[in-house]
């Protein structure tokens, strides 16, 4: 057994939410260069140079390369060897991503009551996702997810006889009506299986997965590759003014699932597709 | 697709020589307000009572920053999703506003309005956050405080970049781009 303590998990959750923020992944930077050199619109690669400028500069200077620094959701693998002491683990979570983005200086983009909709002002409650893994370690991740994109997100059940045609069609018609409202080059992360619950968890996982991964599975691997093909097909473009680079790539995830269900679920992720992990 | 540097407030002229596709760098006063504001403010006008900062003639930018770091006047900041504003657009044009800044395609309903009461919507890139922010000048908080990134803000900018997405003559950039790049794969990169 390995003990952690609690302020342990606090400063790394801090410390992944301004990082996430600041700096775009090499995979997405590398998105944005091929999406340029390949991109047909002139708006649209002009847009795309611009991003990878915006990039530039929020490295350079330590701020959100977006000022909508998203509400955090945060993926916990936590080894079950370990023992956390000296805090409620999941306040110590919590406490996290109050400092990382008061210290931050990230937007507070939270209300606390949906319907009261008053602004918590520290950006909590986080949205915490854990797992309990083999091993002695934790692993954190931080995705700071933006609103606009994740508006645009869709779920549904389909018959199981729709098949691979059918998830098609679905993730083709929630990018068509995304358009540009969900900022454009997106990721697609695609769940399908599971339940109600699990599908939409598989496709926030899926947009995890590194650009320019597939799934190991060849079927899937080639569903991946296809749709992508046909959503750089709808000619949305980069912000939705047309062109070529609609989707950086598209992640696909599944699991098992009922006999009578296909279930299928499209998590968007915009631009400024953020995510960063740290292991305590 | 021509390419324009304009000063606030925008005249009717123009508003008139303004066409979808057309470039812009804007000098002057903007304001910024988003969902929350505009709920209160079309609240207020459909009471027939003023609202707390006057927006006759002047230019909404739809968006919410982050707090600036020491040093810094306001923190990175671009245009939220126009889309959502689009239920109160056509009261706040009527009202006298002269242009909008969002991003992404906007309803029937706000081309209309822009036709209707001659006014624009800009389209500025969404997520450009860091570089928009070195466009502001000066900033100051005008109304509701107690929203907090969505208060209502006076920003005086300077050749900050936007598009003209929807002119005073109902046409559409979003429309008139898209089908060009439709099936263009297929197509062997031939734009339609």
């Amino acid at each position: 057994m390995r003990i952690v303590q609690a302020k342990e998990i606090t400063e790394a959750v801090a410390k992944l939410c301004w990082e996430a923020c600041y700096y775009l992944p090499e995979d997405v930077l590398a998105g944005f260069k091929e999406a340029e050199r390949t991109e047909a619109s002139p708006i649209g690669k002009s847009i795309l140079q611009q991003l990878l400028v915006n990039a530039e500069e929020a490295k350079v200077n330590h701020m959100p390369y977006c000022h909508d620094t998203g509400m955090a959701v945060v993926f916990i693998e936590i080894g079950q060897d370990v023992h956390v002491t000296g805090g409620n683990f999941l306040d110590c979570v919590q406490e996290g991503v109050r400092v990382g983005y008061r210290d931050g200086f990230l937007r507070k983009s939270v209300v606390g009551d949906p319907l009261l909709r008053v602004n918590t002002n520290d950006n909590t409650p986080a949205v915490v996702h854990t797992d309990i893994v083999p091993g002695d370690q934790v692993k954190i991740t931080v995705l700071p997810k933006g609103g606009g994109s994740e508006n645009m997100s869709a779920m549904k059940f389909l018959l199981p006889g729709e098949g691979a045609k059918g998830v098609k069609d679905f993730v083709l018609q929630t990018i068509k009506n995304a358009g540009g409202k969900a900022c454009p080059p997106v990721v697609v992360g695609v769940g399908i299986g599971g339940s109600f619950d699990k599908v939409t968890n598989l496709a926030k996982h899926a947009v995890l997965r590194e650009i320019g991964v597939h799934h190991p599975d060849p079927h899937i691997a080639e569903l991946e590759a296809e749709l992508l093909e046909e959503i750089n097909n709808t000619g949305i473009g980069p912000q939705g003014l047309g062109g070529t680079s609609t989707a950086l790539w598209v992640p696909i995830e599944t699991y098992a699932c009922h006999i009578t269900a296909l279930p299928v679920a499209v998590n968007i992720q915009c631009h400024a597709a953020r995510k960063k992990t740290a292991i305590v | 697709m021509a390419e324009y540097r304009l000063k606030t407030p925008l005249t009717d002229e123009d508003i008139e020589m303004l066409r979808i596709g057309d470039s812009v760098l804007l000098t002057g006063t903007i304001y910024m307000a988003r969902d929350a504001a505009h709920k209160r403010m079309v609240e207020l006008l459909e009471a027939n009572k003023p609202l707390p900062v006057n927006l006759k003639g002047e230019i909404i930018f739809y968006a919410g920053p982050c707090p600036p770091k020491p040093g810094q006047i306001i923190g990175p900041v671009a245009p939220t999703t126009a889309y959502r504003m689009d239920p109160y657009a056509p009261a706040m044009y009527e009202y006298g506003v002269k242009g909008t800044i969002g991003k992404g395609p906007r309803r029937e309903m706000v081309k209309e309005a822009c036709k209707e009461f001659k006014a624009i919507s800009f389209a500025a890139i969404g997520g450009l956050s860091t570089i928009l922010s070195r466009r502001i000048t000066d900033v100051e908080l005008v109304a509701y405080e107690d929203l907090g990134p969505e208060a209502i803000r006076r920003l005086e900018v300077e050749d900050f970049p936007l598009l003209v997405a929807y002119d005073s003559y109902g046409d559409d950039l979003y429309e008139q781009e898209i089908p060009k790049y439709e099936n263009y794969q297929n197509n062997k990169g031939v734009v339609s």
